[in-house]
């Protein structure tokens, strides 16, 4: 009887699926969907929390006050992504205050992107161009993901995530006129980024174990290797208007296959990083867990204003 | 310290005057006032709205999916509510 009622909801659950519906909070759903979209959210938002410290390293050293503004407003942009992916993570049955402690204890991961160093300003316009174009990449099928507080989080990032890629071009075009000097920054700062960019996408689709149920559950709707293919084609003609050069000797446009052929990346160099060899792991997860500790007597401060308040209205 | 959480709030925005307040999330405050300066700074940062609405998630009083068919059922053989049920000659104007 029980074992033909999870058949009955099994059924209901694959159909409204099948039928490009939305799963919704309170709906039935196999345990171990739930606990992929929790990972994946939870890494997501991850993610955008700590990617601005990258970026966080050049505020009080923006070469204008222009710039500045532009940075603090992405800074907050990634800031309010954060909160959103938390908040529909949270729909699934867990508690934000569980998930930081599970990042800064290091049992959750976040992008590897971040765990590189920001050198030189014109880093702040290579990860605009780069970093935050393959993350469109990345998401922009997401806005399509069948559990709905996800894909809707995913629509709200999105349409911010767009103005994060063209200030970083218009930074990049804004140095390209300038001296030989800054042109040279840029080169060097696309040089550094341009492979761990091609790994956001994850190992390629013979080592991503996951990717087929994830295909199934239509909470992915392209492969790794589809993905970094679409970005590696969108981004060559905005490198060439640029004026830079893609550190890939392998780069050459394939008549046949209407797309650019490109190198394989380092793929050691990403299991490094994904075990907390990079550069800058260390140095990200201990400001976050710092940024925790320090604010904790905030948080307490803010509950107990809010019991006094409440006893003042009783 | 679980009592040092924060209690989870939906988010309600008004896009334009003349639209509804339509539900874009969740966030948590310690309390109404804090609810509603988060909910500025998170869901409005764009002039997405020109009114917000912020109530604790707890207070909200919703439907079961379990229940989701005969919860609507009474409306779904009433088909005599909607204006296609009813023949009018096509040459009758302006109904």
């Amino acid at each position: 009887m029980v074992q033909q009622e999870q058949s009955a909801l099994e059924e209901r659950f694959d159909a409204v699926v099948a039928a490009e519906q939305r799963i919704e909070p309170r709906d039935w759903m196999p345990d171990a969907y739930r606990a992929t979209l929790i990972r994946q959210i939870a890494q997501h938002a991850h993610s955008e929390i700590i990617g601005m410290q990258p970026e966080g390293n050049w505020l009080t050293r923006a070469p204008s006050l222009r710039r500045k503004a532009i940075l603090l407003a992405k800074a907050q942009d990634e800031a309010g992504h954060g909160l959103y992916l938390y908040a529909a993570a949270e729909t699934l049955g867990v508690d934000r205050a569980e998930l930081t402690e599970k990042l800064i204890s290091g049992r959750q991961k976040y992008s590897s992107i971040f765990n590189y160093p920001t050198l030189s300003f014109a880093d702040v316009g290579v990860i605009g161009w780069l970093v935050d174009g393959a993350a469109i990449c990345n998401q922009v099928p997401l806005c399509r993901c069948s559990y709905g507080p996800y894909a809707r989080a995913m629509v709200r990032v999105c349409k911010e995530e767009s103005f994060h890629q063209r200030q970083g071009y218009e930074l990049l075009m804004t140095l390209m006129r300038g001296t030989e000097g800054q042109r040279r920054m840029v080169q060097d700062a696309v040089d550094r980024w341009w492979w761990p960019s091609l790994m956001m996408f994850g190992p390629p689709d013979g080592d991503s174990p996951n990717t087929a149920q994830s295909m199934v559950w239509r909470i992915k709707r392209h492969t790794n290797d589809e993905l970094r293919q679409r970005f590696v084609d969108m981004t060559l003609p905005q490198a060439e208007h640029l004026g830079v050069t893609l550190p890939d000797p392998a780069l050459r446009w394939n008549e046949e296959r209407g797309s650019w052929d490109f190198g394989e990346p380092d793929w050691s160099e990403l299991q490094q990083v994904i075990k907390g060899n990079g550069p800058c792991n260390t140095q990200r997860i201990d400001r976050r867990r710092a940024a925790h500790e320090d604010g904790a007597w905030v948080r307490e401060a803010a509950v107990a204003y809010a019991a006094k308040q409440e006893e003042r209205n009783v | 310290m679980s009592d040092m959480s924060w209690p989870l709030y939906e988010v309600f925005v008004r896009p334009r005057r003349g639209l509804n307040h339509v539900h874009v999330g969740s966030l948590h405050a310690a309390d109404d006032r804090m609810a509603l300066l988060a909910a500025r700074d998170l869901y409005t940062r764009r002039n997405e709205g020109v009114s917000l609405w912020v109530v604790r998630s707890s207070d909200i009083t919703a439907s079961t999916p379990d229940e989701k068919d005969p919860f609507f059922e009474p409306a779904g053989d009433k088909v005599y509510r909607h204006p296609t049920f009813y023949d009018i000659p096509e040459d009758v104007p302006h109904i």
